[in-house]
């Protein structure tokens, strides 16, 4: 559709991308130490409520946007992509700390190594943890991304993961 | 009671339970026979002489591996030189090393509250009939303590309400903390191994 959208259909694209950027519902999947961070990020110092996203839903039906902050082990894994079909399009995900993009400092066992390996990630927020910063960058990427994308909720595939051996 | 003083203690209470004991810096270990370990246990709860009424700590360490070499699960890919083991032991640090050919050392750490003593109780155990009795007939802390040691070192408690794993899945395969479990070993619940 992208291709041979007329005049109206990308004016619309373009209005609803714009209120949807910033009427972030964001439902924060939060389960270790990068959870101070994003409350210091959501209080009033640094005040997500800025760009819109000041709302965390506590149900992932209400939300459209995933914030994964902290580290995913392997037990966790399936309720986090529960917790992420629940959740109704047009729906986003952050990795939020180096642990949910890469895994992190941990190589065990337990620790799941990086999110996108179990769901789509749109915006990698790295950091251990993130300083407020880096997340509001973070948030800003996403804005544009949200802004761009068309009303199918057609969007460009993830990036994707690179192979790598231990 | 001081370390020495409790030490002596338990010998005198118990004879046939202590195989040996130390004493570190004010902390008293005593080292016990597996089949004696219940019966100190309930001497170190209802004894008026101890009056351990709180279980601080119960845990266990895989000696299977100690001294040879530096541990490779953090180190081996990042390239930082690791100190070597210390040949020996050094002399004013009066620990006994390692527990000879037991693999496993079964630790409990009690406190008394009254007396404000603690003690430490060290039980070895073998690889092959990695067993002990069960102490949450006792101190009902202990359940979550001994479903751990199962789940981690598969160290099974006999007596023990449920025995199940308590931090990794039911599909898991293997203890983690055993020495000889694979540090690259990777068995995820869902999504590809990584």
């Amino acid at each position: 559709m992208s291709g041979e959208a007329g005049f109206f259909t990308s004016r619309l694209d373009e209005a609803i991308g714009w209120a949807r950027k910033f009427s972030i519902f964001q439902y924060p999947f939060v389960t270790a130490c990068c959870g101070m961070e994003y409350m210091a990020t959501a209080c009033a110092h640094y005040d997500v409520d800025r760009f819109g996203a000041g709302l965390p839903r506590f149900s992932p039906r209400q939300a459209d946007v995933l914030f994964v902050v902290g580290t995913i082990s392997h037990k966790m894994a399936p309720v986090l992509l529960r917790i992420y079909e629940q959740m109704a399009e047009p729906k986003w995900v952050v990795a939020f700390g180096v642990c949910t993009c890469t895994g992190g400092f941990y190589d065990n066992y337990a620790t799941v190594m990086g999110i996108d390996t179990i769901v789509p990630v749109d915006i990698y927020i790295p950091g251990c943890p993130p300083r407020p910063e880096y997340v509001l960058d973070g948030l800003l990427k996403l804005q544009a991304k949200i802004e761009n994308q068309h009303e199918t909720g057609e969007r460009s595939a993830p990036e994707p993961r690179p192979e790598f051996s231990v | 009671m001081n370390a020495e003083a409790l030490i002596q203690a338990v010998k005198d209470r118990v004879p046939q339970a202590v195989e040996s004991s130390h004493a570190f810096r004010g902390d008293a270990t005593v080292i016990v026979r597996r089949e004696s370990i219940l019966e100190l246990a309930r001497t170190l709860k209802d004894d008026t002489a101890f009056q351990m009424n709180f279980l601080m700590d119960l845990t266990a360490v895989d000696f299977s591996e100690f001294g040879t070499k530096p541990s490779p699960a953090f180190f081996a890919s990042s390239g930082v030189p690791v100190r070597p083991p210390e040949a020996t032991i050094p002399v004013e640090d009066p620990w006994p090393g390692p527990p000879g050919s037991w693999r496993f050392v079964v630790v409990y750490h009690f406190f008394s509250f009254a007396l404000k003593h603690r003690l430490r109780v060290e039980v070895p155990l073998d690889e092959d009939d990695a067993e002990v009795d069960s102490i949450t007939s006792l101190w009902g802390g202990a359940n979550w303590l001994e479903r751990e040691v199962w789940d981690m070192f598969g160290i099974r408690f006999r007596g023990h309400p449920d025995l199940k794993r308590i931090l990794m899945y039911d599909e898991f395969d293997g203890h983690p903390l055993r020495k000889d479990y694979p540090v690259k070993k990777r068995q995820p619940l869902i999504g590809p191994i990584n």
